[in-house]
């Protein structure tokens, strides 16, 4: 079902018409109450007024992670805090969190394009969608709860974790539909297998799954563990969260970007030179409508590909392939953003600890481990276990503190961590995505 | 009265501890105790050398971290309850005790304890007024 018509089907030669009417007003709202946008763009002489037609935002300049962080927390706002109803965060390079804002219009438009997001996937009015992304600073439960809401939808607010009473949930309010992330869903699924669950008398009908990067065999997998269909979802929380994009359905091939409020490009890492339609390269969003929290030309980091051609289920925004690397070295574990340099900045805060690490990354049945290995210098080093056990649990503590996910501390021999001439390999990720 | 042993930080994997072991021969150095404390993730190698400086240093250049501490050795007689009479000693006196390990002498009636203390002075005035005879270091690397 298409939630959205009048928008989702829109003929393209409409669509950019809206675009650009859309693009020139968030311009003006950015350059003349945004002063840090105002200077980059009088830096290279850009005025609102030069945004004549959507080729011209090529000639705007990009807004990095970086860029949000130097602005951290609100200094992006273009409106007063007095509108803005709801922040969320995500979790940033150096332990200060990207905050992001929504007006009471932006919370209307995340629904809107949740809602969409949901029919998109085959949710409809009357199923009973239980929720199992986590509420709260992330964007995934709220985002997806107000959507379903919207959608009409029976919404069981769940959150994440304690596996077996969601299993119970599952089973006695009949849930039709999961929502959750991949890994997650197989965490279910096998928690199931152990307490006995007979699947196939399960209601579950759609998996929307998304927050995480994940394969085509886990989709197999997932659908054939769960008995429902697996559907992609994707979103990033600088941009609204979760409904920036989604998989139809009925051709299940790429994700539907909601165009009429976020406007894709595809560019050259490297360059910057935007790339011909086709092409692989990063992605990079642009938000059309959003009041609160604007970006133009936010650099994701994503590597993907658009598709142009028409779509079998009407509608006539692009799609966009599965996600299939990242430009820097951003690590997605079970749903958490972790950069290595986070992992750093808790080991050089340890007198002794020697500026050599690694993390490595598994997938143990369905779930994302981390480990990281750090050498035992001679100042670590004790004679007595406790000590040296001590060591350890305070560095996952203190990492635990600061991404909010467990990892395994393991202690190895000085020098046995692989040194590098250029670019150290701080991530050794054994994941088959 | 106090005898310095090496601690060797063993990473778990096979072959860290032939590893050290052959280091030491080659440099004609002899171990006269040992002990390994184990858990699930790595090892502590302790080690009493006949010469503890180039036992360090030769372990070092192999790029293990080496570390010393200070543990008393005490001889006791060989036989059943020497252990037994130490300890309770020990604990009358409150004392803890870190790890402890032994071994028997090869040409005598006596076993040697050796033990980690938090605080070692105190630990050997308390073993000395109960009358129990603690080893030098001397004694030790000559046993």
């Amino acid at each position: 079902m298409i939630w959205n018509e009048e928008f989702e089907s829109m003929p393209r030669e409409q669509l950019e018409i809206l675009q650009l009417r859309r693009l020139k007003d968030l311009v003006e709202r950015v350059y003349y109450r945004v002063k840090p946008y105002r200077e980059k763009m009088d830096e290279i002489g850009m005025k609102p007024e030069h945004i004549k037609s959507l080729a011209d935002l090529q000639k705007l300049p990009f807004t990095t992670k970086d860029f949000l962080r130097d602005n951290y927390p609100f200094g992006l706002f273009t409106l007063p805090l007095d509108q803005v109803v709801r922040v969320h965060a995500s979790s940033g390079t150096t332990g200060k969190p990207t905050v992001v804002g929504y007006t009471r219009r932006d919370i209307e438009t995340w629904a809107e394009v949740m809602a969409r997001a949901l029919a998109c996937g085959g949710v409809h009015r009357g199923d009973v969608v239980h929720n199992a992304y986590g509420y709260g600073l992330f964007t995934g439960g709220l985002g997806a709860h107000y959507g379903a809401e919207k959608l009409g939808a029976t919404v069981i607010p769940i959150s994440g974790g304690q596996t077996k009473r969601q299993i119970m949930i599952m089973q006695d309010f009949g849930s039709n539909v999961l929502l959750s992330t991949p890994s997650y869903a197989l965490n279910i699924a096998e928690t199931m297998e152990d307490m006995g669950v007979d699947t196939s008398k399960l209601s579950l009908r759609v998996g929307i799954f998304g927050a995480e990067p994940w394969s085509e065999n886990m989709r197999e997998e997932v659908e054939k563990k769960l008995g429902l269909q697996a559907i992609d979802i994707y979103g990033l929380s600088e941009i609204i969260g979760p409904g920036v994009s989604m998989e139809c359905i009925e051709a299940q091939h790429g994700m539907h970007i909601f165009e009429d409020h976020f406007m894709p490009e595809i560019i050259d890492p490297d360059t910057g030179q935007v790339l011909p339609m086709g092409e692989a390269g990063e992605l990079v969003f642009t938000t059309l409508t959003k009041q609160a929290f604007p970006l133009i030309r936010y650099r994701t980091k994503d590597i993907t590909r658009l598709i142009t051609e028409p779509c079998v289920c009407g509608r006539t925004f692009v799609r966009m392939e599965k996600i299939t690397g990242r430009t820097d070295d951003m690590l997605i574990i079970r749903g958490v953003n972790v950069f290595p340099t986070q992992v750093e900045h808790v080991l050089m805060g340890i007198e002794g600890v020697e500026p050599h690490y690694q993390i490595i990354v598994n997938r143990e049945g369905s779930m994302d481990t981390m480990e990281v290995q750090v050498e035992v210098s001679e100042q670590l080093f004790s004679d007595e276990v406790k000590n040296l056990e001590k060591l350890s649990k305070r560095i996952q503590t203190e990492i635990k503190d600061l991404i909010g996910s467990t990892c395994k501390i393991t202690l190895v021999e000085p020098k046995t961590i692989q040194r590098s001439e250029g670019k150290a390999k701080r991530v050794i990720d054994n994941r088959k995505i | 009265m106090k005898v310095d042993q090496i601690a060797v930080f063993l990473e778990n994997k096979s072959g860290r501890l032939a590893a050290i072991t052959k280091a030491l021969s080659d440099n004609n150095i002899n171990i006269r105790a040992l002990s390994v404390a184990d858990t699930a993730d790595f090892g502590i190698l302790r080690l009493i050398v006949d010469d503890t400086d180039k036992a360090t240093r030769v372990l070092k250049e192999e790029g293990f971290t080496v570390g010393k501490a200070v543990v008393i050795a005490v001889e006791v007689a060989d036989r059943p309850g020497g252990l037994a009479k130490v300890l309770a000693v020990l604990h009358e006196a409150g004392l803890n005790v870190e790890y402890m390990y032994a071994f028997v002498e090869k040409s005598s009636e006596n076993a040697v304890l050796i033990f980690r203390f938090d605080d070692p002075d105190m630990a050997i005035t308390i073993l000395q007024n109960a009358g129990i005879r603690i080893l030098t270091g001397e004694e030790v690397r000559s046993i």
